[in-house]
């Protein structure tokens, strides 16, 4: 082992610079130097992010035996991943500096941290054991997460729900690797990949291993612990389940199909068919009758999730960059609507959508964000969510998946119905007890408003998508 | 020869843009006069730069030998399709875009200074010097595109801002009306524009007029090759083309919208709906010369030209509004550049309509922008378009009606007066191609020179003892200036040696005057004159006598021959009752009755399952279970049975 290959881990490297750096002052500084943590932890997470984007050279290289990969793609869904955490961390400020949660805000950003750390390692993982840490990792921490607000909301009863499900998917998916590891003899995506043969047995171990990552993922069945979680949980924590948390993962069962599985490609493109198909209905029907802003966002990204997996088993260059875009994307817009939220649920403690009813008269400016989300969210063009959207249908026409794809559009015109019917009630709705005029403190407004630069301009220039294009082969 | 840097004429694109931003945007807050000067120094610097621009092509860097070539100055890719398809923003600089440059910032600086006077203390003074400088610069990136697809853009954004300034009175309910018929029925020939566009590329393969306009490009073989109902491929885009240039040119049948477009401020006519936009489609049909050259396309827009011309001179007779006469003017005016591009050949003395029709368009936009603008003084002194309150007018605005004979003189082909240069050699081109086209553009030219000086005669002669509320009175120095430099134009503009400038093939040819031609064109107009004299100088029976003689034809002149009434007949008896009310029936039951259905069935599906999401963490797990479970059985069975 050389040293020189820890140098191919920069972006893990800075990212434990960065934990460290926030552990040793969330403990020895004192309370008046902590004055200042917010900001001195974004503006930390700012300069990984940059450090991140100039300094990791996406050239392809493994690392310690193959333990550890790193290529172009997997360099640029880090890169999606920083920013869309950076976007999430700016959402929070108002949250924590409530009274009870100011005082351990520090645990807040120390376990995100280490959650990415945890996906990094699944992104970027050549053997299934780094690969199950790495699971571990982003998935543990989650549960101290999702239960910060233990004192509030459901939040205690969504930690417990969300631990009892994920140690069981994990049991589940070990039990998949163990018949992996049974029938091949190694752990090592390499070497798996060039010696699978045609096996039953293999075919089980795949798919006990796919349902763990289905379960990260929330796609149906596996979904269920979802709704409860998203809903119980602090709206930046639901957030970071909804987005970074499902993109890292659809990313990381793309890599590992596209590395291990060539051999039962025809097994696992049917199988995600069966799961893009129930997930994405199935996301649609629930959506349809939620009242609740955070629930009815938790079966948007439910049935989200169904068009990620779209492009993920199209199984070309071009299904690996729809992938990404539509991931990159797909942070904008959650963030943007999911940020909305948070301003309100602030100020007011307000989730329900008739309580959105008549938003736009008393406050135009996060209506209009609102609205532009659920266009993107939608697939309306000119926001980007549209150009997401036609790329990974692209990619699975491409591949003659044609009934797929028209099903996925009928549910795109439902799945429109309910992203308008909060429009509708913003714009067009009365309501005698509007919500006051509310006042968003000047991170959330950033983070706002990077959002909306993103839906506007990711989809309009086409460098973006080029260059997606352009890293997609190197994994 | 192209070391020579003409990377300053991107100013000519540049500077209007910005001054619309900044009008539009910033001119709110100005006070109108500092928005009108600020908008008129601008086109100032533009008309010197266009002027030194066309001077250096035309006498320092255009020549190659003896041939003008086209320069693209400026070309910046901004699209790319694939393969050499593209689309590419530039300026291109050749003979006619040359010409175009000059004539655009001449007319528009005009029209500017113009207006300073014309428009003063009319709401929204801003916005109007705002639109002219949106006009301006969608008319010169229209002129120097290098391709035709930032033609269109151009072409477009010309239509979008003429639009804009015929409703300028949005107030006004025919404004509004006039504006909407204006784009609706351009666009209705845009889109065949389009079409054109698109078969034409698709052929060639690009986009780019080097390519399009060289008569021995590989493409047009294949595009010859490739017939459909009868026309080649080529015909069919080429005709297509022509039907767009003939929207925007106000050719029959769609010269509707033109006459109505009068709504619009007086300056603003003056500019658009006379001199620049209107003549973009002879521009179009200019550029595309070497491909159209020898077609039937061409055959037949020599005849629309001609019937056209013919057609709007009749019913120009029979107008009574000043400003629509001059629109039926411009219509009969256009009709003869078309025509004379139709009955054209190519290279040397046989493109000699060619050069007649780009000279024509270089006169007329003088002496028509002159008319109008004296239109827009007679106008501004009596408060009415009618000619019914109007007469004797001479002694009242003796520089208008000086200036305005002029333009009359020139449009009726009077020598010396620049029109009669440029109409003789119409005439020519067209006696020499085909007589049947030379009889109908020689009646046209009659009555060209009659109903001009009946217009001329009813303002400033006619009822010479009319007694007016107020005493009409001449407009100030920033109107008449205007008149005056337009008029020294339009009297010798026609002295310039054209043919050694502006052929269809580049090269120069002597050009001479045919006795013959000149002479009965010079008896027409003279004969046109006098009939106007007898009738119209003082006020008397004969023109009722005659309109008593012939009732029905005046009838229908003057109600244009009921081509508005057709062409609504057609959109709403035909296209709305017979085609759209079944295409909404198809909508409202068919379609959304479909949507209606998912959503029924979505909502009735939703509710039955959601007993599915109890909350209860075991059930959460058996569901996870028994879903993995199936999956791993469903497909060790597919296996099993695929084996077997």
């Amino acid at each position: 082992m050389k040293l020189s290959e820890y140098l191919l881990m920069k972006p893990e490297l800075s990212l434990i610079v960065v934990f460290l750096l926030l552990i040793f002052y969330d403990l020895f500084a004192s309370e008046k130097a902590k004055k200042h943590y917010f900001p001195v932890a974004c503006g930390l997470f700012l300069v990984h992010t940059i450090v991140c984007f100039f300094f990791c050279v996406p050239d392809s290289a493994t690392a310690f035996g193959g333990m550890y990969i790193t290529g172009p793609a997997q360099i640029t869904i880090k890169h999606v991943l920083n920013i869309g955490l950076f976007l999430i961390f700016l959402q929070a400020n108002t949250w924590l500096s409530r009274p009870d949660t100011i005082f351990k805000r520090g645990e807040f950003f120390m376990l995100t941290i280490l959650t990415l750390l945890g996906m990094y390692l699944m992104v970027s993982s050549g053997n299934f054991l780094l690969f199950f840490i790495g699971l571990e990792m982003a998935s543990l921490p989650v549960a101290a997460l999702v239960a910060f607000d233990k004192y509030r909301h459901h939040s205690a009863e969504a930690g417990a729900k969300y631990i009892f499900n994920a140690v069981f998917s994990s049991a589940v998916m070990i039990f998949g690797i163990s018949f992996i590891y049974g029938a091949c003899g190694t752990l090592y995506f390499a070497e798996l990949g060039a010696n699978m043969l045609y096996d039953p047995l293999l075919i089980m171990g795949m798919i006990f291993f796919m349902c763990g990552l289905f379960f990260k993922i929330a796609l149906v069945p596996f979904h269920l612990w979802a709704a409860d979680v998203y809903e119980g949980s602090p709206t930046n924590v639901t957030l970071y389940l909804s987005t970074i948390s499902k993109g890292a993962a659809a990313f990381a069962l793309m890599a590992i199909l596209y590395k291990v599985f060539p051999v039962l490609s025809n097994v696992w493109v049917d199988v995600i068919s069966i799961i893009i198909m129930l997930t994405i209905l199935v996301g649609n029907l629930f959506a349809l009758r939620q009242k609740n802003m955070k629930r009815f966002l938790a079966f948007s990204s439910i049935s989200q999730a169904g068009y990620i997996m779209l492009s993920v088993f199209s199984g070309t260059s071009l299904g690996m960059s729809a992938t990404i875009y539509f991931i990159f994307v797909y942070v904008f817009s959650n963030l943007a609507a999911f940020g909305v939220i948070t301003a309100i649920e602030n100020k007011t403690g307000k989730v329900n959508m008739d309580d959105y009813n008549g938003l736009y008269y008393t406050n135009p400016k996060l209506a209009l964000a609102m609205m532009i989300a659920m266009f993107s969210l939608g697939g309306i063009p000119p926001t980007a969510g549209f150009f997401s959207k036609f790329f990974v249908f692209i990619a699975a026409m491409d591949q003659g998946h044609t009934f797929l794809v028209f099903f996925a559009l009928i549910n795109t015109v439902i799945s429109l119905f309910y992203y308008l019917l909060v429009v509708k009630a913003m714009f067009i709705k009365k309501n005698n007890s509007p919500i006051e005029c509310v006042k968003t403190d000047g991170y959330l407004k950033a983070s706002l408003v990077l959002s909306m630069i993103g839906i506007g301009l990711v989809g309009l220039v086409s460098c973006i998508y080029e260059y997606f294009a352009s890293v997609s082969f190197g994994i | 020869m192209n070391d020579i840097n003409m990377s300053y004429t991107l100013i000519l694109l540049a500077l209007p843009f910005l001054m619309f931003l900044v009008l539009g945007l910033l001119g709110n807050k100005m006070k109108p006069l500092v928005a009108g000067v600020l908008g008129t120094l601008s086109l100032g610097v533009m008309a010197a730069v266009a002027y030194y621009t066309a001077y250096q092509y035309f006498f320092v860097v255009g020549k190659v030998g003896e041939v003008y070539q086209s320069l693209p100055v400026f070309n910046y890719e901004w699209l790319q399709f694939y393969g050499e398809l593209k689309i590419n923003l530039g300026i291109m600089l050749d003979p006619i875009s040359a010409l175009m440059l000059v004539v655009i910032t001449t007319v528009s600086l005009m029209v500017h200074i113009y207006s300073l006077g014309y428009m003063k203390g009319e709401r929204g003074f801003q916005r109007y010097y705002a639109l002219l400088s949106l006009f301006t610069f969608a008319m010169l990136g229209l002129v120097v595109a290098t391709n035709i697809f930032q033609m269109y853009i151009f072409w477009e954004l010309v239509g979008v801002s003429s639009f804009a300034l015929i409703s300028f009175y949005y107030t006004k309910p025919s404004a509004v009306a006039a504006s909407k018929k204006a784009f609706i029925v351009t666009r209705f020939a845009d889109l065949f524009f389009l079409i054109g566009i698109l078969i034409i590329s698709y052929f060639a393969g690009t986009f780019d007029f080097a390519t399009l306009t060289d008569p021995d490009a590989p493409f047009i073989g294949s595009a010859v090759g490739a017939t459909f109902l009868g026309g080649t491929a080529l015909s069919w885009a080429l005709a297509f083309i022509f039907i767009g240039g003939a929207g925007k040119s106000a050719m029959m049948p769609f010269h509707i919208w033109l006459p109505d477009a009068m709504e619009g401020p007086t300056p603003a006519s003056a500019l658009i709906h006379a001199a620049t936009m209107v003549v973009a489609g002879v521009f179009l049909v200019a550029r595309l010369f070497p491909i159209y050259v020898g077609t039937t396309v061409l055959e037949i827009i020599g005849w629309v030209g001609a019937i056209t011309a013919a057609y709007a001179a009749i019913v120009a007779c029979a107008q009574t509004d000043i400003k629509r006469v001059l629109a039926f003017s411009t219509i009969s005016q256009i009709a003869f550049m078309i025509t004379s591009l139709g009955v054209s050949g190519y290279g040397g003395h046989d493109g000699l309509g060619y050069m007649a029709s780009m000279f024509h368009l270089f006169t007329h936009a003088f002496f028509k922008a002159l008319l109008f603008m004296g239109a827009g003084a007679v106008i501004h002194a009596v408060h009415s378009n009618e000619m019914k309150d109007m007469g004797g007018l001479r002694k009242y605005l003796p520089i208008t009606h000086i200036t305005f004979a002029v333009a009359v003189l020139a449009i009726a082909g009077i020598f010396p007066f620049s029109g009669f240069w440029s109409k003789d050699e119409i005439m020519a081109a067209a006696f020499h191609h085909n007589k049947a086209i030379f009889a109908l553009l020689f009646f046209a030219a009659c009555l060209t020179a009659f109903y001009m000086s009946r217009l001329y005669y009813r303002i400033f002669w006619y009822d010479n003892n009319k007694d007016y509320h107020h005493k009409p009175h001449e407009a100030g120095p920033t109107m008449t200036i205007p008149l005056i430099i337009l008029a020294i134009l339009a009297a010798f503009s026609g002295f310039v040696p054209f043919s050694k400038y502006i052929t269809s093939d580049g090269k120069a040819f002597e050009a001479h005057i045919d006795m013959l031609v000149a002479g009965l064109s010079t008896l027409a107009a003279v004969g046109g004159i006098v009939v106007a004299t007898l009738m119209y100088a003082k006020k008397k029976d004969a023109p009722n006598k005659f309109t008593q003689t012939f009732p029905r034809l005046y009838k229908w002149a003057s109600d244009r021959f009921y081509f508005d009434e057709i062409w609504l007949f057609v959109t709403r008896k035909i296209i709305f009752d017979r085609i759209s009310k079944p295409i909404a029936w198809f909508d409202r039951h068919i379609v959304d009755g479909f949507m209606d259905g998912l959503a029924y069935v979505t909502q009735a599906a939703s509710d039955k399952i959601k007993g599915l999401q109890s909350g209860h963490i075991q059930q959460y797990i058996f569901v996870y279970l028994i879903g993995a479970l199936s999956l791993v059985f469903i497909f060790i069975f597919f296996i099993a049975f695929l084996l077997s």
